[in-house]
């Protein structure tokens, strides 16, 4: 395939617009020029509206309800794309142009098995027997690395995990052999540990077919993994053409320095002479012990049915950012909300200030509630969009401090300042701003109560990475000004170890790894902490090499479960484990030497020997 | 990347939800044709049931001539009905009965419902499903054996007449509201009114009934035909609206003998009651975001 010498795709002065009811056409994307040769991976990087999808999508003819193709030509092998007949598109989607979706779930029938829709496509197009492609099909699911190949194609999608669904829908989209694979932001929707997976599966199932792809991501670290050449889009045109490397370490467009800036975030939060200056007797501003909560029916012992936190405990000072982090399912969010109150405590309790606080929220009193203050991930619904920003604002300053007219719109004023937006944006409502627009509000709520305390879940994770960035930045400024503290809940190493002064690591609930900043930088960690943060991608080339072999080996074998309920929850994913300790007996707390607590029956010269060989290497290798 | 669809059932569904003033203007001219033809009928029922008493030609009850069903004249353009009573000052007072009676039911129904349904949502589980419970026994009664019954029992008046097609209705109401509300309440906006401190009257009231408001207008009006359709069957039937006064569903019963003779008049009222539900149909189906409003429809008809 490689030998032929001409491009694939050749898109010239491609424009496309779009309208909604009733208003004058704008232009989405614009004079966009770009090849991807036969066998290239091609990138396509850009925020949320840079046009990147709007472009894919185009290759394959299509444009979204209310948009439409507006000039420019497409070529795709032999066929102009624009000039195609909807039958003949038909026959081009699918079978020389395949498109892998970000949410595998909405992308697969629930009713139906695995198998049939992947072979789907081939017997549409009549391109094999139905024999013939379920064997191709069970090759393609061997070389994605899925497990049991033969048999997985007779599960239903609910049957198989979120990484897994995302590879099958890979095999489905290759299962005609097409000439050009779309992947628009097919692991977005996942987490680390598993991305890594998906990414490595890709990777391989792209360099043994030898497909041409283009892949859409708004994350520079995942595309240098897979791209030979990274175009560089915003506001819907091109900013920049070039090769992986040439874009990640000589970005000659402001606007790529900008956004690889963005993604290596650097320390932010309170400097270690501040931390020195805090005596250790000073009482800290929030006590968890030995909390948990949960879910669903409530027990004869009152515990729930689900227990999402199972003996967490967490200190918070006064003017220092805790970091949470932990993947999906991991009790992160609950945390915060058993905090806020809006999760009922099972047992242990929370001190605020060294005085017991009412885990309920009817038993708090007002003071309380003002001490602690809650934003959200999805600023799209933290905001009441019927409200205006000045209602919104005005409501905790009259409720907490009886401030009103003159004075609360002077205050909301201030507000805005503080967050570092124009006073004008008071009488906006939330469907009239941005996405980090309203993520600066919700903190401006937050902050009119003067809270002690602001738990912040996610707060950066719906955003774009330099608007997310901006946002580190302004909680890092409001710290050092106000003094408030921050519960900092992220599945991103990077920007937890940005702003977290002590870090957290939850996983299904327990706390396996609580230590300083530092702690978190170097072995030993425990071997969840490890697995994150080498799944992590980094922004060099090669990482996803390295890291695979670093924490995706093979799992040294172990024995059946004790029946034991306190056994470490990590023992089925964990790389370290003991056979005939791991699974017989619970982990003991260890204190290591720098300072970290871990949950692990490893000892810490065991830890850090065992993590330490692969950094070596990593060392060797850049 | 697909911007994020805001789950908030907003009434606009656009991006941008300006100030309601702002926002009337705007949906002006984003009224269907169809929706622009309902508009004309609804506005012409309500002219009449508004301005009726001063338009009409005749008194209500007046006899004006000795011709009982009567062809359409220049004196008489609706014809004249058994009595020799003018049809269209019958119709015009009839309309205004059934408007503001269909009006004050399904109002009834949807403050109750509205009512109920935010309880439902703030009040926690217990509370829910016990209303939830006792509801659906109540929707599990045919409106009109539910109506026969009640008029059987204590006779028919006109404030009567109003409850039951409320209370009849009230369930309907109550499921739409209480399941836009529990969406809403999950919402973190509502979230953090609770992290705040804020009482649930002060949640309902502020965060959660503005942002259910659209909704309920449109289910209003659906309701509304209801109420019409089923108030005129009950009059149809003679157990709605009695003598002097009349509904339309009376007019189209008391001159049911002249359909034997062919007279037109027969066929009036019907055709006032069509162009009053058909009208607000057309109108709530052209308003904008017609998908929700096809949802509701269907969830409200499903009952």
């Amino acid at each position: 395939m490689n030998n032929t010498p001409t491009n694939l795709v050749e898109v010239r002065g491609l424009r496309v617009v779009g309208s909604s009811e009733g208003r004058p056409e704008t232009t989405i994307v614009h004079d966009i020029d770009f090849t991807v040769a036969r066998g290239e991976v091609l990138a396509l990087i850009g925020e949320s509206g840079s046009g990147k999808t709007t472009i894919a999508l185009s290759l394959m003819g299509h444009a979204r309800t209310g948009c439409r193709i507006a000039g420019g030509s497409i070529r795709v092998g032999e066929c102009d794309v624009r000039a195609l007949l909807p039958d003949a598109l038909a026959s081009l989607r699918g079978r020389k142009v395949a498109y892998i979706a970000q949410s595998a779930a909405a992308a697969f029938n629930p009713a139906r098995t695995i198998l049939d829709q992947v072979i789907e496509s081939a017997l549409i197009h009549r391109t094999m027997s139905k024999a013939a492609a379920q064997a191709k099909a069970i090759e393609l699911f061997r070389a994605l690395a899925l497990p049991e190949p033969e048999q997985i194609g007779k599960r239903y999608p609910h049957q198989v995990s979120g990484g897994q669904l995302q590879r099958l829908l890979a095999a489905m989209a290759l299962i005609t052999d097409p000439e050009l694979v779309i992947l628009d932001e097919p692991t977005t929707a996942l987490d680390v540990t598993t991305q890594i997976d998906v990414l490595q599966a890709f990777k391989r199932v792209v360099k043994e077919l030898g497909t041409t792809a283009v892949y859409v991501s708004h994350d520079l670290a995942v595309v240098a993994q897979m791209a030979d050449r990274i175009v560089v889009l915003s506001d819907g045109a091109i900013r920049e053409v070039g090769s992986t490397a040439q874009i990640l370490h000589a970005p000659a467009h402001a606007y790529t320095q900008a956004l690889i800036a963005a993604v290596m975030p650097t320390p932010r939060g309170a400097r270690p002479e501040a931390r020195a200056a805090a005596s250790a007797d000073e009482r800290p501003l929030l006590e968890v012990k030995r909390l948990v909560a949960g879910y669903g029916k409530v027990d004869a012992k009152g515990f729930p049915a689900a227990r999402v936190l199972d003996d967490v405990d967490l200190v918070i000072h006064r003017g220092k950012t805790v970091g949470v982090i932990g993947e999906s399912g991991s009790g992160k969010t609950t945390l915060a909300k058993v905090i806020a109150g809006l999760v009922p405590v099972a047992s242990g309790a929370l001190l605020l200030d060294g005085e017991p606080m009412p885990t309920r929220l009817n038993r708090r009193t007002k003071e309380q509630f003002r001490r602690i203050q809650i934003v959200f991930q999805n600023a799209d619904t933290a905001l009441n969009p019927v409200h205006t920003v000045e209602r919104i604002l005005s409501r905790p300053l009259a409720f907490y401090h009886g401030m009103k007219g003159e004075r609360a719109r002077q205050r909301v004023a201030e507000l805005l300042d503080l967050v570092r937006l124009p006073a004008a944006l008071a009488t906006r409502r939330s469907g009239e701003l941005s996405g980090g627009q309203k993520q600066r509000i919700n903190l401006a709520r937050a902050l009119a109560a003067e809270p002690d305390l602001i738990l912040c879940d996610e707060v950066t994770s719906a955003l774009d990475t330099v608007v997310g960035a901006a946002i580190l930045d302004l909680l890092a400024d409001l710290q050092r000004k106000l003094g408030v503290s921050y519960l900092f809940i992220t599945h991103d190493i990077g920007k937890m170890r940005a702003i977290s002064d002590d870090i957290v690591v939850l996983y299904s609930g327990h706390r396996v790894e609580a230590g300083d900043r530092a702690a978190l930088c170097a072995p030993p960690f425990h071997p969840y902490a490890d697995l994150l943060i080498s799944s992590a991608p980094e922004l060099r080339t090669g990482w996803l090499d390295e890291a695979s072999v670093r924490c995706h080996g093979e799992l040294p074998p172990i024995g059946a479960r004790a029946e034991h309920s306190e056994l470490c929850t990590f023992l089925g994913r964990c790389p370290l484990r003991v056979d005939g300790l791991c699974n017989t007996t619970a982990p003991a707390r260890r204190q290591l030497s720098n300072g970290a607590e871990v949950l692990c029956h490893r000892t810490e010269l065991d830890l850090t020997a065992l993590q330490q060989i692969p950094a070596l290497r990593e060392g060797t290798v850049v | 990347m697909p911007a994020p669809h805001s789950p908030a059932p907003s009434g606009g569904g656009g991006s941008i939800p300006p100030a309601l003033g702002k926002r009337a203007a705007r949906r002006m001219p984003s009224l269907s044709l169809s929706g622009w033809i309902g508009a004309a009928m609804v506005a012409l029922a309500l002219l009449v049931a508004i301005f009726g008493p001063w338009i009409a030609p005749h008194p209500e009850g007046a006899i004006v001539t000795q011709d009982v069903f009567a062809p359409f004249s220049a004196h008489l353009p609706l014809g004249s009905d058994y009595l020799g009573r003018d049809m269209l000052s019958r119709i015009m007072y009839g309309t205004r009965l059934t408007v503001l009676l269909a009006l004050a039911a399904a109002l009834f129904a949807a403050v109750c419902g509205t009512a109920l349904g935010l309880l439902a949502a703030v009040a926690g589980r217990a509370v829910d499903e016990t209303m939830s419970r006792v509801l659906d026994a109540v929707s599990s009664i045919p409106t009109k054996m539910f109506a026969l019954m009640i008029v059987a029992a204590f006779g028919s008046s006109l404030t009567l007449l109003v409850l039951t097609a409320g209370i009849s209705y009230t369930p309907g109401a109550y499921r739409i509201a209480r399941s836009l509300a529990v969406n809403i309440s999950a919402l973190e906006y509502v979230q953090v009114a609770k992290v705040r401190g804020e009482n649930a009257i002060y949640i309902c009231c502020v965060e959660i009934l503005p942002n259910m408001i659209h909704p309920m207008l449109a289910d209003l009006g659906l309701r509304f035909v209801f109420v019409v359709l089923l108030l005129s069957s009950l009059s149809f039937l003679g157990l709605g609206v009695q003598p002097p006064y009349a509904d339309l569903g009376a007019l189209v019963r008391e001159n049911i003998a002249g359909l034997g003779d062919g007279a037109p008049v027969v066929l009036m009222p019907a055709i006032a009651i069509a162009i009053l539900t058909v009208g607000v149909n057309l109108l709530i189906d052209g308003l904008p975001g017609r998908g929700k409003r096809l949802r509701l429809r269907r969830a409200a008809e499903a009952r």
